[in-house]
């Protein structure tokens, strides 16, 4: 490419609606949150994400708390996060969430009036995903933001301490951060299958498959999995013993900021593929 | 910006099944109605010409825009579909009010558009309602409402009348007339055939696919040559101009009114049918009351046309 189409590019780039662009995702993600959040369909969603903490919170108020048993609650909260949440949680929670985005309204016959407005269909694939995400990251965050602070509550003084002048607010940083990659990965995964299958829940049992065996595979094909990103980013490790040992096996060491950046780059090219089959989409509702 | 609609040898598979095959169209400002069977491809005509399907072959323009210039094409079109369906939790306002959002436009501007929009198809009452307790009736006027909101310069109707009853048919009817009126162009399918009469300047006659007539409805009639055209005259004397009438070679079929008070006759020369019919007028054999076309409107053109079967005769 010549310097001279290089600047044809970025002129004809900059040129672009992109304000108009910002402010339809902007309303659009508004609409979509509406939808998400505050909807009776999304009820098993609020189940899926705030059932540990129910038990954390019953574990709170009925058992007693030496300080000793920090560590073991700490550990207990390591597990939870990496096999419930990361494993299940947030996996049958953004499989829910993305895929009704777009196969959803096909199913309901409702994607039509948002092909029919005058939004460019990447613009709408995108805030779409956005509020998909926000959605996600609200509902499994807090939950596990709660989580976190009911499950030291219990230790009083010595809890509060390990939270605020400890270890712990590092650890739950690192466990939004873990939460904020794990949903837009597994959202920008499972928005994609949406758009490939009429019913992408046999895809998403085979990935759960793929997801479970990935620390067992060559490192090459170990980085086209979501978790195997986020097991870097995990500030307890979690014990490998009898079945879970399959599921926590442990991989060559790579920093916290090179897994970010892979994840991603890799939520970057699943997006990128989303927006090119968004373009040739076409609405026959009879085939659904 | 070209002021047309344009297809230029359109064609659509959906898979092996056929949609439309090299369709050709200019399509002028006015009301043009797509009329054919149901599986005739109407449909598919007004989603190639959103966007909502792409050609297998072809090219669409409308108004010198493609359809997958989505920002653009949108701001000028509003499509009204037979998609009985909405976002899920929407009251009627919402439902045009976020529809205008997405324009862009401020949302004061947004509410107004919304509002008379709202007003204009009647519904102000049931606006604050969910979609999900309407009539069918009360949907088929949201969509409209939604559709003609921004204010745009072609509107899409597919069977926009189905649902309604007579005093809404006819409050739709009048809306539609008066946009064409204002230079829009209105595109209608409908299977009602006596209310495309009444309300368009052109039609599309479409069957299995196939583009079999267009035009002015008039126009479309006196091409069909093999059909010869039916005028019924009422006169003193129906029986003498029946049979002055017989005599000339290109009436071929003389049929008397079952009141006795006037004669069905068919020819295949319309031109001079009138000439004759003059003459016989001038001589003073009948006093004729009224001449009419019998068979000079939709419902003749798509029996003679398409048929009953919906296959083309």
């Amino acid at each position: 490419m010549t310097q001279m189409q290089l600047a044809d590019r970025v002129r004809n780039l900059a040129q672009q609606p992109w304000g108009l662009w910002w402010m339809q995702a902007q309303r659009l993600t508004r609409i979509e949150l509406r939808r998400n959040l505050f909807s009776w369909k999304a009820t098993w969603i609020y189940c899926l994400a705030f059932i540990p903490t129910v038990i954390i919170l019953i574990h709170m108020l009925f058992d007693r708390h030496p300080s000793f048993a920090m560590s073991d609650d700490t550990n207990i909260l390591a597990g939870i996060v990496q096999l419930y949440y990361i494993r299940l949680g947030v996996f049958f929670g953004c499989l829910g969430i993305f895929s009704r985005l777009i196969r959803g309204e096909m199913i309901e016959r409702s994607l039509h009036f948002y092909l029919l407005s005058p939004v460019r269909r990447e613009v709408l694939l995108l805030a779409k995903f956005a509020a998909g995400s926000i959605s996600a990251v609200f509902l499994f965050g807090s939950a596990i933001a709660a989580s976190f602070m009911l499950m030291y509550a219990g230790f009083g003084a010595a809890g509060g301490d390990y939270i605020f002048n400890g270890p712990g607010m590092g650890q739950l940083e690192a466990y939004l951060l873990i939460v904020v990659l794990a949903c837009l990965g597994y959202g920008a995964v499972f928005l994609l299958l949406s758009m490939i299958f009429r019913n992408p829940t046999p895809a998403a049992l085979l990935m759960l498959g793929w997801e479970t065996i990935n620390p067992v595979l060559p490192s090459l094909l170990q980085k086209m999995s979501v978790a195997s990103y986020l097991r870097h980013l995990m500030p307890v490790p979690v014990g490998a013993e009898g079945i879970f040992a399959l599921l926590t096996v442990e991989t060559e060491p790579v920093s916290g900021w090179a897994a970010t950046a892979g994840l991603l780059a890799l939520i970057a090219i699943v997006l990128t593929y989303s927006c090119y089959r968004i373009r040739t989409l076409e609405i026959r509702y009879s085939a659904e | 910006m070209n002021d047309r609609i344009i297809f230029e040898d359109v064609s659509k598979f959906y898979g092996e099944v056929l949609g439309v095959n090299r369709i050709s169209l200019s399509i002028p400002p006015g009301i043009t109605t797509l009329v054919g069977p149901n599986g005739s491809g109407k449909t598919t005509i007004m989603n190639l010409m959103t966007g909502l399907v792409q050609p297998s072959n072809g090219h669409i323009s409308v108004l010198g825009l493609s359809p997958a210039d989505q920002t653009e094409l949108f701001s000028i079109l509003g499509y009204c579909t037979q998609f009985d369906f909405f976002p899920r939790g929407l009251t009627g306002w919402q439902f045009v009010l976020d529809g205008l959002m997405l324009h862009g436009m401020e949302k004061d501007l947004a509410v107004d558009l919304a509002a008379q929009a709202i007003e204009r198809v009647q519904l102000g009452d049931a606006a604050g309602r969910k979609i999900a307790g309407y009539s069918k009736g009360m949907r088929q006027k949201i969509r409209l409402a939604q559709a003609i909101a921004h204010h745009p310069r072609v509107l899409v109707l597919d069977e926009p009348l189905n649902g309604l009853d007579p005093m809404a048919r006819a409050e739709s009817i009048a809306l539609f007339q008066e946009l064409g009126r204002q230079g829009m162009h209105v595109l209608i399918s409908s299977h009602i055939l006596d209310e495309v009469d009444r309300i368009s300047d052109r039609v599309i006659l479409i069957t299995g696919g196939y583009l079999i007539a267009e035009g002015n409805i008039h126009q479309v009639r006196q091409e069909v040559h093999e059909k010869p055209m039916q005028v019924l005259i009422r006169c003193d004397h129906p029986e003498v101009l029946a049979a002055k009438m017989f005599a000339i070679n290109h009436c071929v079929e003389a049929r008397l009114h079952a009141d006795g008070k006037g004669v069905f006759l068919r020819t295949a020369g319309i031109d001079q049918f009138y000439s004759v019919l003059n003459g016989i007028v001038a001589d003073g054999l009948v006093k004729i009351d009224a001449v009419a076309p019998a068979d000079d409107d939709a419902n003749a053109i798509y029996q003679y046309l398409i048929g009953t079967d919906g296959s083309p005769s």
